[in-house]
């Protein structure tokens, strides 16, 4: 059978939060995230069963040493069949892998699919290991280990945190839509990151900053929402923006914002703050998805131009979409990372 | 005046039921055997794919434990967390199913038959809620669980989630063997470094099985058209005639001023009313067919190619549709012609009764220049074609050529045969026979196709039946196989088979490249085993005395073929050249293969152990051994193979595809007999005016009606003579050039004289049971038809 179509009855459609989440808005017995969170850490850093939906995302912008600019992916998605528990092959626990390295000419992507209950994908608070067969990272969340690999790559990284966790949205809970949808969404958008790219060309030794997100939620898209653009970007003035849009049906978005200062402190933006224009499109295997992208957030004189570092960073996974590496220029400059669903 | 019309038209039909009746019946009974053996071949292709499908089985590399046993569900997290990309398969027999678990979102795509557009719920799927999968009659078969039905599982089998299998056949934690995918990721350690205790086993590469199968298949296919053959040239002579016959009221009707336009409008639609009736019951007849046929193809199929195929039909709405556009098509065609002249006939164009008789004369010129370029274009053919369409357009140009020929041929030698004769009578038989020849041509042609048909599909599954089971004993030769999983084992068996066996032949091969071709050597002990069983296509006087000295090669033909080594040429193994002393035939073998001394094998190849035994000894002795065997050495019966039972299974496969083959025979006949039967009853009315005379000169109606059923065996006869050496050429390409260019070997063709004889009694059987209804009628013609023929004005 096709594991496609396993997919997607397991995610009724492809837009989810920082990149996924594949849900109505029907939570159907599972809790749903509410205002004025209290996180309790390293507890929350593992796995919440009786959310649908939970993931593990890291994205890393490298440089080798000859200043080639390099995109690294890192994922670990959750997706509940059902708030109730099982044990063994019985737990309703789906876990689905992806990891990805980009390079201004080629991209290389691989996923994995797991079923809970059986040790072969899971995550453990503390000490905290994510792992789906032999990809894993794991540390302390000052520092942390990850490897993953597919047919054409592989990479070893080490990472190192130079910065506070961000809380998005109030306090750690980001509203979603004009109708309230929400998830829980905290950030490390703080650390270094060395190691080593396994590529059909050789192994490459690089550096550079990662971002890694976690988000969980039951119900994190309005039945009008269908697709999703998300940035997270590093300036390098040491400052970092994460905004999203979220595309609607009647061809109107909603859109959220943090700004993040380099000591760490944030700044939550509402709908209309932040807005993101496409620009220049690319056809990718998968579809037509614009590479180019002028981002503003005038509150903080933000006024920048978005462009992918490799156009065809199109990930041929089971739910596909667009994710890479990209460069920002304009008021501000830097790197980052953009995520593209709905495009189809 | 449409009305009227159709009033007249449809009146031909009231006075002659039985023409309606041979029109209907003669369709339908083309439709059924059309759709009966694409039934057939569609039901057995179905079950086989969804044997095929429901594991991938033989896809791909597979991981067990060397002792067989179940392993620990342990061992594979621990292998995917070591970066294999595996996938767990649990398998157990309950209540006679086999029930496979699989886990869906690891197995390799392609594996499985769940059909997710049916009602199946994933997350119940997924979290052990107990739903399987399975055939109809899998799901009667367990009517205590939840069997979604899925037509595309394979027979006899229930695919559902590993947790839901484990526990039904309690081997909770536990699971059979696993899958590897094709593509890994980079630097996995090593299957030795983390499950010592499992062993690999290689994909079986495209799987002989298919491609045996699918040579099955071909055949069945090449059956199918010839009877679709003999099929439109039944409609087209049924509608031919009807046409003639009804020239008279269309004279009439043209004459009272209906518009020829209408008139053709009309009666196209009543023809393709015909025709849907016809095909609608040729459809449900063919079905008949297919179901009292499929058991056997089923236990062919099942035995002689390990493929499961149920026993069941169903009705698939592609041959229902294939069947209704053969009945429709074909009487499209047949219709066109007889449309088309009758749009040019002028207005008052005598109602000639003779009228296809005349122009049969003027148009034998070019259906006999038409014969003759098809007959050449088949001959170039057989030598030149390659490839599958050129060998079916050899089969077309052949079957048509020589089906165009016939009323020549048969007009040559009654020619001849009325110069010949002295008598009075028997000169008038000749020219009438002569004359009764166009009438009679297409039923003759369908008789010709019918028989070629036979012939060539008998020789063939003949042939594939002696070719097969010799290639078994060559195989087969040993009375007992053993495999042996470590050198003790091996040890110990050669210690054992030195006390009680005749000679241990170890089957021992190495992977290797000859000419570009991937090919497979192995290593042959001297023994008459060999000498006594194995068959060559070509060969040196004494393969085997140069083999076993070391000095030459055997090949098999792909090899031979693929790269083009014949007799004689050198082959180089490393340091060593042989030179090629024989070719032997290896059907269903993807790849090359090569035999070679053991000794010189040993010196090429020291790392290869083998692990395979052939044991010889006296049939009645294997229980003995086999017992002895795991008392003694601890090798369990499982893993040795009886040879005797396997060809006891393969040779009454074949005595099943007999059956198929001859009823298949026996229907088209019948539907060659009965087009005859047609004919002569559609010519009977047409010819009281020249029977007419010979009555009034002292002949006898009896005497005539002998006669004509001498005529119709006679003419039988005839076309049997033509057919024999049409259906040997047929056989030939199917053999020679179809199943080489399908599969890479080619059948030898053997020639079996005793069945063309029976084939031909049947033939002239058919021909007079047909014949004999209207030679009693023409006997029973009351004086007064044969008297109102000098007092009509005709």
């Amino acid at each position: 059978m096709n594991v496609r179509v396993w997919i997607f009855c397991l995610f009724p459609f492809a837009a989810f939060a920082q990149g996924f989440a594949g849900l109505g808005s029907d939570a159907e017995g599972f809790s749903i995230p509410t205002p004025d969170p209290a996180f309790d850490f390293p507890a929350d850093h593992g796995p919440h069963n009786d959310y649908r939906i939970e993931w593990w995302y890291l994205t890393a912008n490298l440089q080798a040493a000859d200043g080639t600019p390099y995109g690294l992916q890192w994922t670990l998605f959750r997706s509940a069949l059902a708030p109730e528990k099982g044990d063994g092959w019985r737990a309703p626990q789906i876990w689905m892998g992806h990891a990805a390295v980009t390079t201004p000419t080629a991209h290389h992507v691989s996923e994995r699919l797991a079923r809970g209950g059986i040790g072969q994908a899971g995550v453990v608070a503390d000490p905290f290991e994510a792992w789906i067969d032999d990809w894993t990272l794991s540390g302390d969340w000052q520092t942390l280990d990850m490897t993953a690999s597919g047919p054409t790559f592989g990479y070893d990284m080490a990472l190192t945190a130079r910065g506070p966790l961000v809380f998005h949205g109030d306090k750690g809970f980001s509203v979603k839509s004009a109708q309230g949808q929400a998830s829980y969404y905290y950030s490390q958008p703080f650390f270094e990151i060395a190691g080593t790219l396994d590529l059909p060309e050789g192994t490459v030794a690089v550096t550079g900053n990662a971002w890694l997100d976690r988000e969980w939620s039951s119900q994190p898209l309005a039945d009008n929402q269908t697709g999703w653009d998300w940035f997270s970007l590093s300036f390098d003035d040491g400052a970092k923006l994460m905004g999203f849009r979220l595309q609607q049906t009647d061809g109107n978005s909603y859109t959220s914002a943090t700004w993040i200062a380099p000591d760490g402190a944030t700044t939550a933006f509402p709908d209309g703050a932040f807005t993101a224009d496409p620009g220049e499109t690319y056809q990718t295997k998968g579809g037509e998805v614009p590479v180019s992208w002028a981002v503003s957030l005038p509150a903080k004189g933000v006024n920048v131009t978005v462009d992918a570092i490799n156009p065809d960073a199109w990930m041929t996974t089971s739910v596909p979409y667009w994710e890479g590496p990209v460069r920002v220029s304009g008021s501000h400059t830097g790197t980052g990372y953009l995520e593209m669903t709905g495009y189809e | 005046m449409t009305r009227a019309t159709l009033h007249a038209l449809l009146s031909h039909w009231w006075r002659n039921p039985l023409q309606l009746f041979t029109l209907l019946a003669g369709l339908a009974l083309a439709t059924a055997l059309w759709s009966g053996v694409q039934a057939v071949n569609a039901e057995a292709r179905a079950s086989y794919d969804a044997a095929a499908a429901t594991l991938g089985e033989g896809q791909y590399d597979r991981l067990t434990r060397r002792d067989g046993q179940p392993m620990d569900q342990t061992i594979y997290v621990r292998l995917r967390r070591a970066g294999w990309l595996v996938s767990p398969v649990v398998q157990g027999r309950l209540d006679g199913v086999r029930i496979v678990g699989v886990e869906p979102l690891t197995a390799p795509g392609g594996i499985g038959p769940v059909n997710l557009s049916q009602d199946a719920d994933i997350g119940s799927f997924l979290t052990g809620a107990g739903q399987l999968f399975g055939n109809a009659e899998t799901a009667a078969r367990l009517p205590d669980l939840d069997v979604i039905i899925s037509p595309q599982t394979a027979p006899g089998t229930a695919v559902t989630d590993i947790g839901v299998a484990q526990d039904l056949l309690g081997k909770s934690g536990r699971i059979d063997s696993l899958i590897v995918l094709p593509a890994q990721p980079q630097g996995r350690p090593a299957l030795a470094d983390i499950a010592p205790e499992l062993t690999r086993q290689q994909a079986q590469g495209g799987s002989d099985v298919g491609r045996l199968t699918d040579s099955f298949h071909l055949n069945l296919t090449a059956f199918g058209l010839l009877s679709f053959a003999v099929g439109i040239f039944i409609v087209n002579g049924a509608i031919g005639l009807a046409f003639e016959q009804r020239r008279p009221v269309v004279r009439t009707l043209r004459a009272l001023g209906l518009p020829l336009r209408r008139l053709i409008i009309l009666m196209a639609a009543e023809l393709m009313i015909f025709a849907l009736v016809a095909g609608i019951v040729g459809v449900a007849l063919g079905y008949v067919i297919a179901a009292l046929l499929l058991p056997d193809v089923a236990a062919t199929l099942r035995g002689l190619y390990g493929a499961d195929v149920s026993g069941t039909l169903q009705l698939r709405p592609s041959w229902w549709l294939s069947g209704l556009a053969i009945a429709l098509g074909g009487t499209a065609l047949a219709a066109s012609g007889a449309l088309y002249k009758l749009s040019r006939m002028p207005l008052l164009a005598a109602a000639q009764h003779r009228a296809l008789a005349m122009a049969a004369g003027k148009r034998a010129l070019a259906q006999g220049a038409i014969a003759v370029c098809l007959l050449i274009m088949s001959a170039v053919l057989m030598v030149t074609a390659d490839g599958l369409i050129g060998g079916f357009t050899l089969l077309g140009a052949l079957l048509i050529g020589a089906a165009l020929a016939l009323p020549l041929i048969l007009d040559q030698i009654l020619r001849v045969a009325g110069g010949l004769a002295k008598s009075v009578t028997a000169q008038w038989f000749w020219a009438d026979t002569r004359q009764q020849l166009p009438g009679l041509s297409l039923a003759l042609m369908a008789l010709l196709l019918a028989m070629a048909a036979n012939v060539g599909v008998s020789t063939m599954v003949s042939s594939f039946r002696l070719t097969f089971t010799a290639f078994l004993d060559q195989r087969l030769a040993s009375e007992l196989y053993v495999s042996t999983e470590d050198a003790r084992q091996t040890a110990a068996l050669i210690a054992y088979a030195a006390e009680t066996a005749d000679a241990l032949l170890p089957i021992q091969s190495a992977e290797t490249d000859i000419e570009g071709q991937p090919t497979q050597v192995f290593g042959a002990r001297d023994h008459a085993t060999y000498r006594d069983n194995w068959a060559f296509l070509q060969a040196t006087p004494d393969p085997w005395d140069t083999t076993f000295a070391g000095q030459t090669i055997l090949i098999n033909e792909q090899l031979s073929r693929r790269a083009g080594l014949d007799l004689g040429d050198e082959i180089r193994l490393q340091d060593q050249t042989f030179t090629v002393a024989g070719v032997y035939g290896d059907y269903g073998n993807p790849i090359g293969q090569a035999l070679i001394n053991e000794a010189q094998f040993f010196r090429l190849y020291p790392d290869v152990m083998p692990d395979r035994f052939g044991v010889r000894m006296p049939a009645e002795k294997v229980p003995e051994f086999v017992a002895g065997l795991e008392a003694q050495t601890g090798i369990p019966p499982s893993q040795t193979i009886n040879q005797a039972g396997i060809k006891a299974i393969s040779l009454a496969i074949f005595e099943r595809t007999f059956t198929v083959t001859t009823a298949l025979n026996i229907l088209t006949l019948a539907v060659a007999g009965f087009a005859i039967l047609m004919s002569l009853l559609t010519l009977a009315t047409m010819r009281v005016p020249q029977l007419a005379p010979a009555w009034a000169m002292g002949m006898t109606r009896a005497r005539l009606g002998r006669l004509e059923l001498m005529r119709a065996v006679l003419l039988a006869m005839l076309t049997a003579i033509v057919a024999l050496p049409l259906g040997l050429a047929l056989a030939w390409a199917l053999l020679a050039v179809v199943n080489v260019a399908a599969f890479g070997w080619q059948l030898p063709m053997y020639i079996f004289p005793w069945d063309y004889a029976r084939l031909g009694l049947f033939a002239l059987l058919a021909a007079a049971l047909a014949a004999l209804w209207p030679a009693r009628k023409l006997a029973r013609t009351p004086p007064a038809d044969l008297l109102k023929v000098f007092s009509n004005e005709r």
